[in-house]
């Protein structure tokens, strides 16, 4: 088959790589009919995420037809289905709690030992993604084995493009599980760092689950226009002072929650992104930090604190002063896709949500190399990139 | 400066830094005594002259459940994962295979304890190449969880401290194929299979 592969930094070709097969009784095999690049995906492409291994198959935002089954998986041939980006067993003590991205049982116990030293634990096996998280072959492919296919998948009804439903595969569910983990109460302020899909995502759940104002801060004229499309306000750190402007936008308290949505990879020229950048490039100190401990610095006394936004490694000049003084809760984490995937079909599916705003490239699987050049450079046209197989 | 004063200087030193360590062992000895931690996450590498190490993990199963699959020689040899191999010779006889680089490490021994449900031992017997202790204990875990499965491992490594660190690096030092074969277990017990991003089967 044909596949996208990682051969090194801002190096992905597509390649013919052998078809995958049923390994294990719960596996099913897909057929992509749609994929999508991801802007954590950018982070594998640009190297700043560890454990990535030349010729590992990229993509974690995947959909497709079922076409083989093993026996222990309840799918059937034929069956379109979306598939969580987050590979999780059901069965172990976090999948029954709704924690799927903390699946005991789907991390290889090879690649378990890395995530172990790194991290105190081994999280879930996630598609397309770093061999700390397993290593498994991604989405941005002609087919995909996809374990514990009893789990993840969910079967969307003919009728349905794939383009409404393909991003419940990780984006929608993330930016979904931001704004929940933003505990937002009716009338809140929330400001969102990072307009890029899971901001403009968590944007628009956070204003489906009661938020007053939502507040999307970015660089690029075209994102900001898609946040004010979804309703946001916005603010644009290139000419305004973010701290200064959101505490004059929410009457000098500050907003009650705040979402980064844009992890280990901020942009900008402040002194600590400088530094963070610095070492980022020499590779002592995986993660730039700048929007959190901005976001840190800006929520109000007590407020909430929601990172979607992916980090790596390590951080440095971290404001945990501000997080122990002002009283704050953080909540993070990889998505628990499984958990939101029914619920936000159905809201698709009676038009509440709307997911192909973003979609500005479809690509064919061939032209992925073009793609993430293209995402990774011109972030203000391309905002979401479609591949289509075959 | 002397020669005479050199040698002071030096004699004085070494008796600082040995004062200093036998303080440190004091120390770390009492520190020991005075929590309630395993004995094999112990500040130290030397257990007597062996290494000691081991993982628990909680599996959502019965005590009986877990045990009936460390029973199962064919079980066995998946949660070994072929790094690892076990096979029961007449009696109370069990030879353990490690796949080692240059050659593979066979080591008898005897199950020396053997209560259903709550634990296996197995001794290495006296002409056994590496002298080890290998245990499984089993108990209830809290807040209805399952089972606690508690793996340790005894063992003079073969060069002493070189041979530790060879086999370390080779990824095949008991800990290590303990906490693994554990994993395994656990998997195979909760979702009736082994987790694994190759995407065709290995053992064809």
């Amino acid at each position: 088959m044909r596949a996208l592969t990682w051969q090194g930094k801002h190096d992905v070709r597509v390649e013919t790589v052998p078809d995958p097969r049923i390994v294990n009784p719960r596996d099913a095999i897909i057929q992509v009919t749609a994929t999508a690049i991801c802007g954590s995906d950018l982070h594998l492409y640009d190297a700043v995420i560890p454990g990535v291994q030349p010729g590992d198959i990229l993509g974690h935002e995947f959909m497709g037809r079922v076409v083989e089954t093993g026996p222990g998986s309840t799918l059937k041939k034929g069956q379109r289905v979306v598939v969580p980006f987050t590979i999780s067993c059901g069965a172990c003590f976090f999948c029954a709690q709704g924690q799927f991205s903390a699946c005991d049982n789907s991390n290889p116990v090879e690649t378990q030992e890395a995530s172990e030293l790194l991290y105190g634990h081994a999280m879930s096996g996630l598609f397309g993604y770093s061999h700390l998280t397993g290593g498994y072959p991604g989405g941005q492919a002609e087919y995909v084995r996809v374990p514990f296919s009893d789990v993840g998948p969910i079967v969307i009804p003919d009728g349905i493009p794939d383009e409404q439903v393909l991003f419940l595969s990780d984006i929608l569910p993330t930016g979904w599980m931001a704004a929940e983990n933003a505990q937002i109460h009716p009338d809140d302020s929330v400001a969102v760092w990072g307009c890029g899909p899971v901001g403009l995502f968590a944007i628009q759940s956070a204003l489906l689950m009661g938020a007053g104002q939502v507040i999307g801060i970015d660089h690029h004229p075209n994102r900001l226009r898609l946040a004010r499309d979804l309703g946001a306000r916005t603010i644009d750190y290139r000419h305004s002072h973010v701290l200064e402007a959101l505490m004059e936008m929410t009457g000098g308290i500050g907003p009650d929650a705040v979402i980064d949505a844009v992890g280990m990879e901020s942009h900008g020229f402040s002194p600590d992104n400088l530094l963070d950048a610095a070492k980022q490039k020499i590779g002592i100190g995986a993660d730039r930090a700048h929007v959190l401990r901005m976001a840190l610095t800006a929520v109000r006394k007590g407020g909430r604190v929601s990172v979607p936004g992916v980090y790596g490694g390590f951080a440095d000049k971290f404001p945990l002063g501000a997080l122990m003084q002002k009283g704050l809760q953080v909540r993070t984490g990889q998505t628990h896709v499984q958990k939101y995937t029914s619920e936000l079909l159905q809201r698709i599916m009676e038009g509440q949500i709307d997911t192909t705003f973003l979609i500005s490239h479809r690509l064919s699987l061939e032209e992925a190399a073009e793609g993430y050049r293209n995402f990774q450079e011109n972030q203000n046209e391309w905002t979401k990139v479609v591949l289509t197989p075959g | 400066m002397s020669r005479q004063r050199e040698l002071a200087l030096i004699a004085g030193a070494a008796g600082l830094s040995l004062a200093a360590a036998m303080l440190l062992r004091r120390r770390a000895e009492d520190l020991r005594r005075s929590d309630d931690a395993p004995g094999r996450t112990a500040r130290r590498l030397d257990f007597g002259g062996y290494r000691v190490d081991g993982r628990t993990v909680t599996i959502s199963a019965s005590r009986a459940d877990i045990y009936a699959q460390w029973r199962d020689p064919a079980r066995l040899n998946r949660i070994f994962g072929g790094t690892l191999g076990l096979r029961q010779h007449p009696g109370d006889r069990f030879v353990w295979t490690i796949d080692a680089t240059p050659a593979p490490i066979e080591v008898e021994t005897r199950l020396v304890e053997d209560r259903p449900g709550e634990l296996l031992a197995w001794r290495s017997v006296d002409e056994a190449e590496i002298d080890v202790e290998i245990k499984l204990q089993l108990r209830d875990a809290p807040a209805a969880r399952g089972t606690e499965a508690e793996a340790h491992v005894a063992w003079r490594p073969r060069w002493g401290l070189a041979g530790h660190y060879a086999a370390w690096m080779q990824g095949t030092d008991p800990g290590r194929l303990c906490r693994q074969a554990l994993k395994r277990l656990k998997m195979l017990v909760e979702t009736g299979e082994i987790a694994t991003a190759d995407n065709e089967r290995r053992d064809g």
